[in-house]
């Protein structure tokens, strides 16, 4: 115990880890941060291998890009229809919710006093919170009918009779289809884009804004020259992680957007995505290749989700600053 | 320009005999009031951090603020241009007038004071994802200028009055973030110049520069008050014997002693300012 301060100083360095709760944290830290690569691995594998047979039978571009899924007759299956269902549906949601939940969350962070913003966030938590099969549920009584009754037959009456050559790319208003399936999405990905420009908007640092106050700037000048763009990475990626969910959401989307399986799709009328065919499809798979399809479209979507992931991450780096420096 | 500086300061002290500045300044038909703060309390939620402050800002004078850690200096300073509007805890009473208007009267548009007073930070704050150029000339876009030729030329002349013009001027297009902390804290003086204001706050605006560059900014300072008035929060006492016409001693929220800076560095009137002076606190 009665070291010299020259002992302690000679002492190596490393010595400072033997102490047993570092040990013990580093293991359980190490074990943690393994077995999360080692499962992400390992399901990537085993989609690969259930999914090798269509790979095998259709090639990796064949099967991208192959317009028809025809489990029942001709057992031929491209997943290019859901390929094409997902991008359409997950960007055109992004489309339609980036402009609003920027504008909310701006809203929130620098405009509304505490208990209105309080109210506000709380509403937007509450519908995050809604499991999306209530959605769907909703969307299936409520929404649909009403779309398709204020919205989609207007149009399609319309076009009959001004321009019936539109008709095929408008499609049959059922009301169960790509572009209910959109707006729904739009909908639920909407809170989490919302309070991920709510938080980027909140780390922007009060110099920032105090310095372009100090110009004579107004409010919404001071937002547009200094929270704005100090902000925008924080904001981008989370809209893209807000995309990733759009790509992702299966059940809501799976009761809504009609469910056709062959490509071409119409505006209006039914449609499909990977998460939708998988689900609507893997209980009654019977064929081997029926069920190693979809298998393969689980791991495209798998791998369309880890890139749009790291697509993010990279977002957030690039436009990270830190300490009054742009990286 | 130090010379012009010390032959001024000897000029006005010879005429200022006691510490009845007021009257001698109203003499000297050059010095007018520019600002003046009359019985002003700032209190933060209920600490109080400035307490019944009134002292005036004259015209193309540098007015240095001193005082140890936590007086209330920088309080004192934003009061100036409205920045405590920002703070919601923040509670003002009492005056504060620009060329005896009272800038904290509701019919006042904090805008419009915070473009007359310009203000640099202690810590530097160019907007990072701006060039060099755009941070200059943000201000001057505030007001909708979009001539190319006036916004380069102003660019220019504040770059240079900030000592960056040479360092920076192959690379106006960098962004503001990508300067070395003293060549950004001089890129926040340049901004706050290149709109012209008539009174500029900067609060301990050299303490985070190298002393090559402090100098330039003090010449700078000087080089300014013959057009603004520049009010100053400083440490370094020798900064504010060297540049400041007036200064202001604070302590604990109080200001203890007001007066021409020669005076009140050579023969201080109250105790406190004389211990502080020569290093016995702060
Ligand atoms: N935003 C704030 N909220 C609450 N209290 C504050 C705030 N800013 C300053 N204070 C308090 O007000 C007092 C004066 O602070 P101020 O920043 O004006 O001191 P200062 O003289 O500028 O000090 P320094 O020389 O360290 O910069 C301090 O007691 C401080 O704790
Ligand atoms: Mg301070």
């Amino acid at each position: 115990m009665n070291e010299s301060t020259k002992e302690i100083l000679e002492r190596p360095l490393h010595g400072v880890y033997r102490w047993w709760g570092d040990r013990v944290f580093l293991a359980v830290a190490v074990i943690l941060g393994i077995s999360i690569i080692a499962l992400g691995v390992t399901m990537a594998w085993v989609l690969f291998r259930e999914g090798s047979m269509a790979i095998n039978e259709f090639g990796v571009w064949g099967f991208m890009k192959g317009r028809v899924w025809d489990p029942g007759v001709n057992f031929v299956f491209g997943a290019l229809p859901f390929l094409f269902g997902t991008l359409v549906t997950s960007i055109g949601a992004l489309a339609i919710a980036f402009l609003p939940a920027i504008a909310i969350g701006i809203f929130i962070a620098e405009y509304a006093p505490r208990w209105l913003g309080g109210i506000i966030e709380n509403l937007i938590h509450l519908i995050a919170a809604i499991p999306s099969v209530v959605i769907g549920i909703w969307g299936i009584f409520v929404f649909a009918p009403w779309m398709r009754e204020k919205v989609y037959m207007p149009v399609f009456l319309w076009a009959s009779e001004n321009a019936p050559s539109l008709l095929p790319i408008i499609g049959t208003p059922i009301g169960y289809g790509m572009t209910t399936a959109t707006i729904i999405l739009a909908l639920m990905i909407i809170p989490y884009t919302t309070a991920l420009t709510r938080d980027a908007i909140r780390q922007v640092p009060k110099e920032q804004r105090e310095a372009a106050y100090a110009l004579g700037a107004t409010k919404w000048e001071v937002i547009r020259m200094a929270v704005l763009p100090y902000a925008r990475g924080g904001i981008l990626s989370g809209a893209i992680l807000s995309f990733g969910r759009a790509i992702g959401e299966t059940m809501a989307v799976a009761m809504l957007i009609g469910n056709k399986n062959t490509f071409p799709f119409s505006i209006f009328g039914p449609a499909a995505t990977m998460p939708s065919v998988i689900i609507n499809e893997f209980r009654e798979a019977v064929g081997n290749l029926h069920l190693s399809s979809l298998m393969a479209v689980g791991l495209a979507l798998f791998v369309i989700s880890l890139i749009v992931n790291l697509i993010a991450a990279y977002i957030i780096r690039k436009h990270s600053i830190t300490g009054g420096q742009a990286v | 320009m130090e010379n012009k500086v010390k032959t001024e300061n000897i000029k006005s002290s010879a005429m200022t005999t006691t510490n009845e500045i007021e009257t001698t300044v109203e003499k000297k038909e050059t010095s007018r009031v520019r600002m003046e703060a009359k019985n002003l309390t700032i209190k933060y939620g209920t600490n109080v951090a400035v307490r019944n402050l009134s002292m005036p800002i004259y015209n193309e004078k540098v007015t240095a603020l001193v005082g140890p850690s936590g007086c209330g200096k920088t309080t004192f300073l934003r009061s100036l241009n409205r920045m405590h509007d920002l703070t919601k805890s923040a509670h003002i009473t009492g005056e504060v007038l620009l060329d005896g208007n009272d800038i904290y009267d509701p019919k006042v548009n904090p805008v419009t004071i915070r473009r007359k007073i310009g203000m640099v930070f202690q810590k530097p704050t160019p907007f990072p994802t701006m060039s060099i150029y755009d941070n200059v000339v943000a201000g001057l876009k505030l007001v909708g200028i979009r001539d190319r030729k006036l916004l380069n030329e102003v660019c220019e002349i504040a770059l240079t009055q900030a000592a960056l013009f040479d360092e920076v001027k192959d690379r106006l297009n960098a962004p503001g973030g990508s300067l070395s902390g003293g060549q950004q804290q001089r890129l926040s003086i340049a901004r706050a110049l290149a709109i012209k204001p008539e009174v500029i706050l900067m609060d301990e605006p050299t303490s985070s520069l190298d002393p090559k560059s402090t100098m330039k900014i003090e010449d700078l300072i000087v080089e300014l008050k013959k057009k603004y008035s520049i009010v100053i929060v400083t440490h370094n006492l020798a900064q504010a014997a060297r540049i400041s016409d007036y200064s202001a001693f604070m302590y604990l929220g109080d200001l203890v002693e007001y007066g021409k800076t020669k005076k009140m560095f050579q023969n201080p009137e109250d105790k406190r300012t004389e211990e502080y002076l020569t290093g016995k606190f702060g």
